[in-house]
């Protein structure tokens, strides 16, 4: 327990460093984009869902963890599929001197 | 042998999101990843279903089976309720994270085994997750227009707000020395929930960008705290790099405002407004399209200042014939986009993306101050605050030290508005004044249509 905390402690700390230092690099033309796939990402809570809805220890967390998957997935879908048509608008400069 | 299968899935899909994230630094590479991001997830999922804990896969598909079907057709909105959405989805994030943690903590309560360090970390999971929901729908419900988008503010407000927050927080502290005490948890679940409400209620249209970021921030630190509870390093990472983007474009956008995060959560900016209303009346000049056209077809240089009112009016289609016809006569446009231009980071640079304008012609609001000098025509497009010079000279204003749009230093500015009337915000706008400034009174995509049908000979001023 004790080993799992700190190494949970330094695993956050370094992921937010490394957060930091990518998404300073993102342009400012994405910035919209950026946030419905960091959206899409952080609906990796699916993977803890998953396991409390299929488990299936007591109903409360059964009905809790489904309800949790639905969102996630919700998310998941919607995320990645409007990053993707909003980036697809994003026109190269040499297309747009045509 | 399963373990190390789940595990080495988890380390792939972290790897992917990373790269994810980089290849968004650019448009070039930015689709490539969206595809790293899907991948990763489903890598991800993939390694869980392989958990030997599950039981049974039926409610499992059910859910899935609906996520999809909700999750389709919300990634069709159009481009103008994008913030609506990210709102609605930053809301189904926390409400996840809120329901996993409840579910756990009910779990181990007969059990015996919540220690105090789990019970810390579902307490923050719970009240980041749960806040999260409520705020995020408000603001999608101002977004909408469901719920009305001025401030509700009233007296003692913050006061109501840190003290319902202190409550939650006691009862927290409680609860990680004695985990027991199973009402206090659903106490805490309870403010959680009144407390996004609460906090959200006080913030205007205005506003929205930094309050849009800041919870997507949240919705990652819930996501963080769920990982601490699952021991889980795939969630923890996921849950940071959300986190630090949401920060990060809170600072950006405070930042762009020149305010503090304590001043838009709590700052009752509506306050301040209405005591600047009342102004005497001023002369300005208005201007026809045949006017504006005889400007702009003479201009070498022209910027449009493109805001929330461009997006209100769906103008930016017409804006791209506008920009056809320049561009056929030789004149340079450029777009300056300031970063709380609309009502969330981006918003702009993706409707006008959208419209087919290339993403070269898009420019930050230092390199247009830059040049203004040198402009000859700046097209002001339901923008109102962020050309205000007002920012740079007035102490008073309630925007004083914002870094805006120098529209008025260009030689002629022709400003696109529905009426006189002081916009949302209420501050009156120094530029609509200026000898150099004229008013093109309408809605935007009628204003911005006669424009081009001067410019093609069926306007009716020939």
């Amino acid at each position: 327990m004790e080993f799992s905390l700190w190494s949970m402690l330094f695993v956050f700390v370094l992921a937010t460093f490394i957060g930091f230092e990518v998404i300073r690099g993102v342009s400012r033309l994405l910035h919209t984009p950026l946030m419905s796939l960091t959206n899409a990402i952080s609906a990796i809570a699916i993977v803890g869902s998953l396991i409390i809805a299929g488990e299936q220890k007591t109903t409360l967390s059964t009905v809790l963890g489904t309800v949790a998957v639905f969102a996630s997935m919700t998310n998941i879908v919607s995320g990645f599929l409007i990053t993707d048509r909003m980036l697809r608008m994003f026109k190269r400069p040499e297309a747009g001197k045509r | 042998m399963i373990p190390h299968l789940t595990q080495a899935a988890y380390l792939a899909a972290t790897f992917l999101f990373v790269f994810s994230l980089k290849w968004l630094s650019h448009p070039s590479t930015a689709r490539r990843g969206v595809l790293a991001g899907s991948v990763g997830m489903g890598l991800a999922v993939l390694g869980t279903l392989l958990h030997p804990h599950i039981e049974s896969f039926q409610w499992i598909a059910i859910a899935l089976v609906i996520g999809t079907l909700v999750g389709v057709p919300l990634s069709w909105v159009p481009l103008t309720a994008v913030p609506q959405r990210t709102a609605l989805s930053h809301a189904f994030g926390g409400m996840a994270a809120g329901l996993v943690g409840t579910a756990k903590y009910f779990l181990w309560l007969p059990e015996g085994e919540l220690t105090p360090f789990r019970t810390f970390a579902i307490v923050m999971e719970v009240l980041l997750g749960f806040l999260t929901c409520t705020g995020s729908l408000m603001a999608a419900g101002k977004l909408q227009e469901v719920i009305p988008t001025r401030p509700i503010t009233y007296r003692g407000q913050n006061l109501v707000n840190l003290g319902l927050l202190g409550i939650a927080v006691a009862a927290g502290i409680y609860l990680v020395v004695d985990p027991t005490q199973w009402p206090l948890f659903l106490l805490v679940v309870g403010l959680s929930l009144l407390f996004g409400v609460l906090l959200i209620i006080p913030i205007g249209g205005a506003d929205m960008p930094t309050v849009i970021s800041l919870l997507n921030s949240y919705a990652g630190l819930a996501a963080v705290a769920m990982g601490f509870v699952l021991e889980n390093n795939l969630l923890i990472i996921a849950g940071a790099l959300d986190g630090s983007s949401g920060l990060i474009l809170s600072i950006i956008m405070c930042r762009a405002m020149n305010r503090s995060f304590t001043n838009v959560l709590f700052g009752a900016f509506g306050q301040v407004q209405a005591a600047a209303g009342a102004a005497e009346q001023r002369s300005y000049r208005s201007a026809t399209a045949q006017d504006a056209m005889l400007m702009l077809e003479q201009a070498s240089r022209v910027v449009v200042v493109p805001g929330y009112g461009m997006a209100v009016a769906q103008a930016q289609h017409r804006i791209r014939d506008l920009f056809d016809q320049l561009v056929k006569r030789g004149v340079d446009v450029r777009f300056a986009i300031h970063p709380v231009a609309g009502r969330m980071p981006g918003h702009m640079n993706v409707l006008l993306a959208e419209a087919d304008i290339p993403y070269d012609r898009l420019i930050e609001v230092e390199d247009a101050n830059a040049d203004m000098e040198q402009t000859d025509v700046v097209l002001v497009v339901g923008a109102n605050d962020i050309v205000n010079p007002a920012a740079r000279s007035d102490k008073g204003s309630p925007i004083f030290g914002m870094p805006i749009i120098d529209a008025d230093k260009a030689r002629t500015v022709f400003a696109i508005k529905r009426s006189m009337n002081p916009g949302f915000a209420g501050i009156e706008n120094e530029l609509y004044f200026r000898d150099n400034c004229l008013m093109l009174f309408g809605d935007a995509k009628a204003v911005v249509g006669d424009l081009v049908k001067e410019f093609t000979g069926e306007g009716g001023g020939h």
